[in-house]
């Protein structure tokens, strides 16, 4: 009766894993890209022509603030690369705006009252603090990957403990033989062996249908989440098939692959611990 | 029988099994804290190479005493000498080699079911960890010792109480033990079978090992006459 539910017991929690680390994957590779948004958590533009001794006030003004970790002047090569792509080769030509970038010591609590502060602190200057909002999606990303992770430790602990009363079964009804062995002079490590090979083949098992089962969706919220990735859905352009391929592509191929191995390794730890414990009623 | 040359035997000088001043305490049926002894100031010598019975009444110890001398329990006090070796002083892990050196016999046969009569007989040598090639003509000259040559393929479930416990007897012996204990060996038998069982036990005795054999089929000991250990109310009051 174990012999037949453990493998499908496990296969669910191999299911729930896959979601967990697929996840946690996801939410770390977007937190990574809008990282990139987060490193200049606020823009704050001055008029062009602004004298330089006020942009240097403005500067000292804002490196003052007890939020501002730096505050730098961006310069006029790299805000032209910047505007190349809409202004072309003509970017030098214009008269652009001075731009301070602005990294905050953390995330504040109210970004509106953190912008007039720093209006304040360089008058007439326009503030964009869009991204604060993009860092707090950053600080959201990391919980859901810290979430994903810590759901998959509690997966693996209830995998573990669901072997260890498949086994426990298994010992009591199978204690006369187990007894017959330990009298004929096996060893704990011997007896363990027979359940723990037999408890690994069996998670292993499950877990490989856990991982297949999950792929389907896995891909379909892979396809979903990639133009939050900075990629494209495949569903916009060639329907489903091209939607799964395309989900199926940007999987985490090694964890997953992994995952069933993990099983195998889990059920059989789970297993030899069980009953060497076990054993250790007799003598 | 070939695979098997007699041990060597001199006079009775060096103890196969010693037991001095042992107790055995079992928790009381009921779990109110209460003990049970089974066992209370047992004390004696069996040489090497002796065969002994071992005799007294429904209830006075003697399956007891014969798991102390299979490592099957550990006394509550007084020392258990096996093989030269304090048993007490021994680590856990040591314990399963001591083991392979002991052949037991039950009443009830205790072979595994879903095992073939050679694979019952052939699992101390697996555990021990014999290559496969180097166990077959070893469990086939075993089974054709104890008559069930024919048999080797059949289930316990398909043989007969002598010829199941003839099959455990085969696998008692398989590695030749030291020392071999049979707790009512012929309990489940009839005079005939019994016979056979007995004859097979004192062949091994014959061929060296240590036998101890406990019974109360009277008649039986007296057919085959050898020293006993007679207990009465866990205590040993004879002895020889």
């Amino acid at each position: 009766m174990a012999d037949r539910l453990l493998p499908l017991l496990v296969a669910a929690m191999a299911l729930l894993a896959a979601l967990a680390l697929a996840g946690a994957e996801g939410a770390a590779a977007m937190a990574a890209r809008w990282q990139q948004g987060a490193a200049s958590a606020v823009t704050l533009q001055l008029p062009a022509g602004t004298p330089p001794a006020r942009v240097e006030a403005a500067l000292g003004a804002l490196r003052n603030l007890p939020e501002v970790a730096e505050a730098r002047l961006l310069d006029r090569a790299r805000l032209a690369a910047l505007l190349n792509p809409w202004l072309g080769e003509a970017a030098p030509e214009v008269p652009l705006p001075v731009v301070i970038e602005i990294a905050l010591h953390g995330l504040p609590a109210a970004p509106e009252t953190l912008a007039a502060r720093l209006e304040a602190a360089a008058p007439g200057a326009a503030v964009e603090a869009h991204g604060v909002w993009v860092a707090r999606l950053v600080a959201l990303a990391r919980s859901l990957q810290a979430v994903g992770f810590a759901t998959l430790v509690l997966v693996a602990a209830l995998a573990a403990a669901v072997v260890a009363v498949a086994v426990r079964a298994g010992i009591a009804a199978r204690r006369d033989a187990i007894a017959v062995l330990h009298e004929l002079g096996a060893t704990d490590g011997d007896i363990a062996h027979r359940f723990a090979a037999r408890a690994g083949w069996l998670t292993g098992l499950g877990a490989l249908l856990g991982t297949a089962a999950a792929l389907p969706v896995l891909a379909l919220l892979a396809d979903l989440a990639a133009p939050l990735l900075g990629g494209d859905s495949g569903g916009w352009r060639g329907g489903g098939v091209a939607r799964l391929r395309a989900g199926l592509a940007a999987l985490p191929w090694p964890a997953l692959v992994a995952l069933p191995a993990l099983g195998a390794a889990l059920g059989w730890t789970s297993a030899q611990v069980t009953v060497r414990l076990w054993l250790r009623r007799l003598p | 029988m070939t695979i098997w040359r007699p041990r060597r035997q001199g006079p009775f000088s060096a103890a196969m099994v010693r037991f001095s001043g042992v107790g055995l305490r079992y928790p009381a049926p009921g779990g109110d804290g209460a003990v049970r002894e089974a066992l209370r100031g047992i004390g004696f010598t069996l040489p090497e190479g002796s065969f002994h019975w071992l005799l007294g009444p429904s209830g006075a110890g003697k399956t007891s005493l014969l798991r102390l001398m299979q490592l099957a329990l550990r006394p509550t006090e007084g020392e258990v000498e096996l093989f030269g070796q304090r048993v007490g002083r021994l680590r856990r892990a040591a314990l399963p080699r001591l083991r392979r050196r002991i052949g037991v016999v039950h009443q009830d046969f205790r072979l595994l079911a879903h095992l073939s009569a050679f694979d019952n007989v052939a699992l101390p040598l697996r555990i021990a960890g014999r290559a496969e090639a180097a166990l077959r003509a070893d469990v086939a000259e075993i089974l054709r010792w104890v008559g069930l040559a024919d048999r080797a393929e059949a289930l316990p479930a398909g043989l007969s109480g002598g010829e199941q416990q003839r099959v455990a007897i085969a696998r008692a012996v398989i590695v030749r033990p030291a020392l071999l204990v049979a707790d009512e060996p012929t309990g489940n038998l009839d005079a005939e079978q019994a016979a056979r069982v007995i004859a097979l036990l004192r062949e091994m005795h014959r061929l060296g090992s240590t036998v101890v054999v406990a019974s109360h089929a009277m008649k039986l000991v007296e057919a085959y006459p050898a020293p006993a250990l007679r207990l009465d109310a866990g205590r040993l009051v004879a002895h020889g």
